[in-house]
């Protein structure tokens, strides 16, 4: 047992430095908004709980492996042990302490305006600040988007502007989809009926790739777009060349809603 | 108490029948409609022509469900969703509709987008847009960033076609537009009018159905 312990204690002080400090910071999503460091850091955080852990695992699997492995005949079974406060007692309270620990830790992170995560139509975890509201309109199998702070425009790419604080109103027009946005570290579920809103504030300029993650028909495979991060500037020139290029569409759109109940369905069965 | 024979008979029987029934599904799930090329008209140019039946009849096999069909160079009408045109070219479209008004479910798709001038024609007239709730189908490249949107003949017109093969003597809209194409690729088409009668919400059968309402451009 000392022997495990050791080396289990050796192992771990050499190896959870590391992939705290070199290997997860490294990983996806990355750092293009504070949802996306906001999980990297939580994902550093659970690295360096679940590193001792596993090193526990493999110490005490290599161990056994090698040092109980049988030599000679069969050995008689020992009796069977019934207690052993010695184990017991350290691994309730280390797993109890675990589990507490990340209740705590998770829902102190969701604090932060939700963590990039759909929080439904009345979120509980809101930002400080000014919020630039931006429609995310799922359907079978587009995602457009819809400004109302500019004319309630509806667009068919998504554009943001740098350093800004976006709540997306995410919403379907037919079936479930959910719109996820890796490297922004936002996931929000698109349901009918539903204005699910996420948080996050890009920290960076750059091109972004967007995905329906729920399985929604034929095209679902297919249902991908590019968005863009641009300076504050840049995105003031874009929203409003699309007010202009897309002035014959917003004559015809319904008044901003939170969500849709689109008619006709002249062909539904 | 049947024999050993005949149990045997029995289990290979169905085992042929349970293969033979895999194999229909698996060649049906591999079979995909023809390709059609565009028609050539002149250098770097083609003319791809279209029309949409509300059902296909006996000419578009089974089901009849609302679908598109392209005339080959030839000048058949040929029932396929999977039209091939050339790369960095223009590709001049025509499209006969036949099929009755539906309605957008959003709107922001009534307006032209990613053909040559933002602009198409419809029974000769130039427009922008067509109200939303006039739309029968939509021939939409979301990859191309290619929304036209397609108008239905009006409820009230005359001698309409219920059922293919239609014909240019019965009530159609013709609407015309230009696009550039780009690099060679596989591109999706699809219908955003929820036109699948008969069908939740519109949404089900050729909605979902390569062959039908949804397609590729190949581009060459």
């Amino acid at each position: 047992m000392r022997r495990i312990a050791i080396a289990w204690f050796v192992l771990s002080a050499i190896l959870t430095p590391i992939v705290v400090a070199v290997i997860a910071p490294t990983l996806p999503p990355g750092n293009a908004s504070n949802a996306s460091s906001g999980q990297v850091f939580d994902d550093t955080v659970l690295f360096g709980i679940v590193t001792p852990i596993a090193v526990a695992i493999a110490v005490y699997f290599f161990y056994a492996m090698f040092v109980f492995r049988r030599r000679g005949p069969e050995p008689q079974e020992g009796v069977a042990t019934r207690d052993n406060p010695g184990v017991h007692i350290p691994w309730l309270v280390g797993t109890t302490v675990i589990v507490l620990f990340l209740a705590t830790f998770g829902t102190a992170e969701l604090a932060d305006a939700g963590a990039g995560g759909g929080q439904g139509p009345d979120p509980a975890f809101k930002p400080s600040g000014k919020v630039l509201p931006v429609q995310v309109i799922a359907q079978q199998w587009e995602f457009t988007y819809r400004y109302p702070t500019y004319g309630g425009v509806e667009t068919a790419h998504l554009e943001l502007p740098v350093g800004q604080q976006v709540a997306f109103h995410v919403t379907s027009l037919d079936v479930i989809h959910s719109f996820w946005a890796p490297k922004l570290g936002v996931k929000a579920d698109a349901n009918p009926g539903v204005d699910n809103i996420a948080y996050v504030k890009p920290e960076e300029e750059l091109s972004f790739e967007i995905h329906c993650s729920e399985l929604c028909g034929l095209w679902h495979g297919y249902m991908f777009d590019t968005g863009q991060v641009v300076s504050p500037s840049a995105f003031g020139e874009w929203i409003h060349e699309q007010q202009r290029v897309f002035a014959p569409a917003t004559k015809v759109l319904p008044k901003y809603a939170t969500h849709y109940f689109p008619e006709p369905e002249r062909r539904g069965g | 108490m049947r024999s050993n024979g005949a149990r045997l008979a029995t289990v290979v029987v169905g085992v042929a029948i349970v293969a033979v029934l895999i194999g229909f599904y698996v060649a049906n799930l591999l079979s995909s409609p023809p390709t059609v090329s565009a028609s050539q008209t002149a250098s770097h140019e083609v003319q791809l022509t279209l029309k949409t039946e509300a059902a296909v009849g006996p000419q578009g096999g089974n089901p009849p469900w609302v679908s598109y069909l392209i005339k080959d160079p030839e000048g058949n009408w040929i029932h396929s969703t999977i039209f091939k045109v050339p790369a960095h070219s223009l590709v001049h479209v025509t499209v006969y509709q036949f099929d009755g008004e539906s309605g957008l479910r959003n709107p922001f798709l009534s307006q032209v987008q990613g053909t040559v001038g933002d602009r198409m024609t419809i029974d000769g007239k130039s427009l922008r847009s067509i109200p939303p709730e006039e739309a029968s189908h939509t021939f939409a490249v979301p990859q191309l960033n290619l929304i036209v949107p397609l108008p239905g003949v009006h409820e009230e017109a005359k001698n309409q076609c219920e059922e293919g093969p239609c014909n240019l003597s019965q009530a159609h809209r013709t609407i015309d537009f230009t696009i550039h194409t780009g690099e060679p690729g596989r591109y999706r088409w699809q219908c955003f009018v929820p036109c699948a009668a008969g069908f939740l919400a519109g949404f089900g059968g050729p909605m979902q159905t390569i062959g039908y309402m949804d397609g590729f451009l190949e581009v060459a």
